[in-house]
């Protein structure tokens, strides 16, 4: 008997900790999540740039679209098959979850999957169009690529709003027995999740292409190629930035009222009560806040605006109900708002310059931080997920089903996350070598051939002729 | 309406089969296509012809994968803890094939394409065979109504490991099939007769591995093998016909409708399985598709998400394949500019071109098709097939 339970035990180490299976989820979803931005958003560059060639006849726009456009292809296949990842995992980390909610949150991923075809589709197109296409066509093809962008992340969006705020259906038994499409796809956490991460998106992706070109300024390749990237890149993202940033205020007051729970963790909110300040930094131990900075009454104002407002603490459930590690959750959303007040700051900046001297800002620092633009973007819009996703802990579908009844009674998920973790770390390296290669080969060859896979050289592929010899 | 979901799933897997199944086995001859030198040109021929389409024919795993949970999720949930294993190694096989294949366009050192290359056909290899161990092992009745545990001898059976090879097989077989109408457009009558010779083999070895997995399940799974011959043999008929009469066509080098006659083998096997064990999703338990956990409104939308499908996504595909077939993509930043003159152009369908004119092909004659054309390949197949009949006796004895 004992032995028998120590069989099961090495079997299937992990049952009722759902922590190395949320870690997988978190390992994926994190690195798929910076594709996924890329793979909404920076289409929508690339046909600013190709517009801006075919508009203005502007020749260096032309360039930057043709070679952003290989990136993209890159882009896009290692986000196809990483977002593939996600789908299998849903069902091999989260059975319980799929088995009893697979019917309710399946159709907004339908939805998406629609959208999804689309944009592989197109992207067939405009990636290998750019040669045998004429201009004005090609452009047009990329547009479904980038409308089928925004509503695929919607239709994703809709999936986490409503695990966040579940509603939509009815159940008995444990049996799901009706079924209301736009209550799920558009729960009440959709009115702010939706616009948060598309315009995330489109900030990751401009913040990430100005940085590539700031760092090229840095190093003193001052001329018209890396102004336009810049531009190209900084330009649309800096416009976004205030509006992300009213949009992260107005969710933050609407999760205070949906998950009050998770609001407090944000806020470090132990005890419902009024007059609550505001922490910047700091890290929880035990009750006591380390080295942060109080403000007072600041919380309660920025809920409703009064210093009487009462907010409510993670004392109003019990333990068992309250999410782990409030200190990453009110860190993880320190470095979400401080990055994005950083690069609204970083805007303004341009905008004051432009505004005085109809030029972009001399100073190095204004290079230096836009050259970091791009990480920030990506490290806020990280964090932001941390305080959404370790927030709702210890639900999946809040208030629910527990992340520990989703999970999957399997055991080997230390093998997998292994796995995972390095296979992601080479993949991930691998990419980015990868686009540093193509440019640093856009700029030495300044040409935008490369070979292809074991290739003949182009003239030579129709014709019959010695393979082998063509290369000398 | 749990009828017209099962439909809509099956309908989708058959696309995902005949079309990314190509794609998988466009790797498996890049695999075998030899030194690097022997194999420009079918690795040159391989890739343009995989490129601008292999990321829209994933989608259909996942659009099937949705509609999966979506509409059975009780199901699902059993197939995905009782078949994890062979879950995750096809899931890394779409991992490293999808990036090996992108990263080997852009690398510039031989080394380095080698790499990336080598990654590429191997895990073209991996993901058709462990999702073929999964229907199989789904398909003969190994997975629990109600799984708390993931199992080995569910997707390790003879019936799930000859599937997988089977979906190897068929993998090969179609990209042999859709390769030499691709060579044909571009006139390289090389490539033609390179890819027709491997579609003969890959003909006779999956028509074999058919013939073997029949007969399997007649000694290990006598309800479905019944179920095959009976009220699916108009199915298993149709497969068998087609495979044969591609065969013939390739053989006596008119390779005319053989794209359509390929899919149509692939997809009668496909619907042949569907309808042998409708309307049970998991053979072996109750689960059925009426009582897998969905709601009709669930279903409905299901639906109405697949006719939204079909209305927008039908069509891009038809765009994206006849640009394809003009030649229109594949030059981008990458590739050839196009050869100079009229270049010969034939339609997707496969519809007979004027310039090959000649008699309709002989009525094909089963049983001995290998007979015609004895070449090396062939010769290679015919040893296959001897190979796998003994491995399906020595099963059948067991």
């Amino acid at each position: 008997m004992r032995l028998s339970d120590t069989v099961l035990l090495a079997a299937a180490p992990v049952q009722g900790n759902p922590v190395p299976y949320r870690a997988q989820m978190a390992t994926t979803l994190g690195f798929h999540i910076i594709l996924a931005c890329l793979g909404i958003a920076f289409p929508s560059f690339v046909l600013l740039a190709e517009f801006v060639g075919l508009r203005r006849g502007n020749e260096t726009a032309m360039r930057l679209a043709r070679r952003w456009s290989q990136s993209m292809g890159v882009l896009i296949a290692v986000g196809a098959v990483t977002g593939t990842v996600l789908s299998f995992e849903m069902g091999l980390l989260w059975p319980g979850l799929m088995r009893t909610y697979g019917s309710v949150l399946g159709v907004p991923f339908g939805v998406e999957g629609l959208f999804f075809f689309l944009e592989a589709v197109f992207a067939g197109v405009y990636l290998w169009g750019w040669r045998r296409l004429p201009g004005w066509a090609h452009f047009w093809s990329g547009i479904p690529i980038a409308v089928s962008g925004i509503f695929g992340a919607m239709s994703v969006v809709a999936v986490n709003s409503w695990m966040n705020t579940p509603g939509g259906f009815t159940m008995k038994n444990g049996q799901i027995t009706s079924f209301d499409f736009w209550q799920v796809y558009f729960p009440r956490a959709a009115i702010y999740e939706m616009p948060h991460m598309i315009l995330a998106a489109y900030m990751v992706s401009g913040f990430l292409v100005a940085g590539i070109y700031a760092v090229g300024i840095l190093r003193g390749r001052r001329d018209r190629y890396h102004y336009t990237g810049f531009a190209l890149g900084f330009i649309p993202a800096a416009i976004l930035t205030p509006f992300q940033v009213f949009v992260g205020d107005t969710a933050a007051r609407a999760i205070a009222s949906d998950q009050p729970v998770k609001f407090a963790a944000m806020e470090y909110v132990a005890n419902t009560s009024r007059q609550v300040p505001e922490w910047l930094g700091g890290v929880y131990i035990n009750g006591n806040i380390y080295a942060g900075i109080k403000i007072p009454y600041l919380d309660s104002l920025l809920v409703g605006f009064g210093p009487g407002t009462k907010v409510i603490g993670w004392n109003s459930v019990t333990p068992a109900d309250r999410p782990p590690a409030v200190w990453l959750i009110h860190l993880a959303f320190d470095v979400m708002v401080g990055l994005g007040s950083l690069l609204l700051l970083h805007g303004l900046w341009a905008l004051y310059t432009w505004w005085r001297a109809r030029s972009w800002p001399g100073p190095q620092l204004f290079w230096w931080a836009g050259a970091v633009t791009g990480v920030a973007a990506v490290a806020a819009m990280e964090a932001g997920w941390v305080v959404t996703e370790v927030g709702r802990q210890p639900w999946v579908v809040y208030n629910l089903m527990t992340t520990t009844q989703a999970a999957t009674t399997n055991g080997g998920i230390f093998a997998s996350l292994t796995i995972v973790i390095i296979l992601y770390a080479v993949l991930g390296a691998v990419t980015i070598w990868i686009l540093l290669m193509l440019s640093r080969h856009w700029r030495h060859a300044d040409s935008d051939e490369t070979p292809v896979p074991y290739g003949l050289p182009p003239t030579s592929i129709a014709a019959e002729g010695p393979v082998g010899q063509v290369e000398s | 309406m749990a009828d017209a979901v099962g439909a809509i799933l099956l309908a989708s897997v058959t696309l995902y089969a005949v079309l990314a199944g190509a794609d998988f086995g466009g790797g498996l001859w890049d695999l075998l296509a030899g030194t690097t030198a022997q194999g420009r040109r079918p690795r040159h021929l391989i890739d343009e012809s995989i490129t601008p389409v292999w990321e829209g024919n994933h989608v259909w795993l996942v659009f099937d994968l949705v509609i999966f949970w979506t509409a059975f999720p009780h199901a699902f949930a059993a197939v995905m803890i009782t078949l994890a294993l062979p879950l995750w190694l096809a899931l890394g096989g779409i991992v490293l094939r999808g990036a090996g294949f992108a990263f080997r366009k852009e690398v510039e050192q031989l080394s380095h394409q080698r790499l990336a290359g080598a990654t590429f056909a191997l895990s073209s290899l991996m993901t058709p065979f462990f999702m073929g161990t999964v229907v199989g092992a789904i398909a003969s009745g190994a997975v629990p109504a109600v799984a708390t545990t993931a199992s080995l001898a569910a997707w390790t059976s003879p019936t799930a490991l000859l599937a997988g090879f089977l979906f190897v097989a068929a993998g090969g077989f179609l990209a042999a099939v859709y390769l030499i109408a691709e060579a044909r457009r571009r006139g390289d009558l090389k490539m033609e007769s390179y890819f027709t010779l491997r579609g003969q083999a890959a003909a006779v070895v999956t028509g074999a591995l058919s013939l073997a997995t029949l007969f399997e399940l007649q000694n290990s799974d006598k309800f479905f093998f019944d179920r095959l011959t009976g009220r699916a043999l108009p199915l298993v008929v149709i497969a068998g016909v087609c495979g044969l009469a591609v065969l013939a066509l390739l053989t006596i080098r008119r390779p005319i409708g053989t794209r359509v006659l390929a899919a149509l083998a692939v997809a009668a096997v496909i619907w042949g399985w569907g309808v042998a064990q409708y309307p049970v999703i998991l053979p072996g338990t109750g689960i059925t598709l009426t009582n897998a956990g969905a709601t009709e409104a669930t279903l409905v939308a299901v639906v109405a998400v697949s006719i939204a499908a079909a209305v927008l996504v039908v069509p891009s595909f038809i765009l994206l394949f006849v640009l394809q077939g003009r030649l229109m993509l594949g030059g981008g930043e990458h590739g050839a500019p196009p050869p100079d003159g009229p270049r010969p152009y034939y339609p997707y369908t496969g519809t007979p071109p004027p310039t090959h004119p000649g008699p309709p092909s002989p009525p094909t004659r089963p049983g001995q098709p290998s007979n015609q054309h004895p070449t090396s390949a062939v010769r290679a197949a015919v040893l296959g097939v001897a190979l796998l009949t003994a491995l399906a006796r020595r099963l059948r004895t067991r």
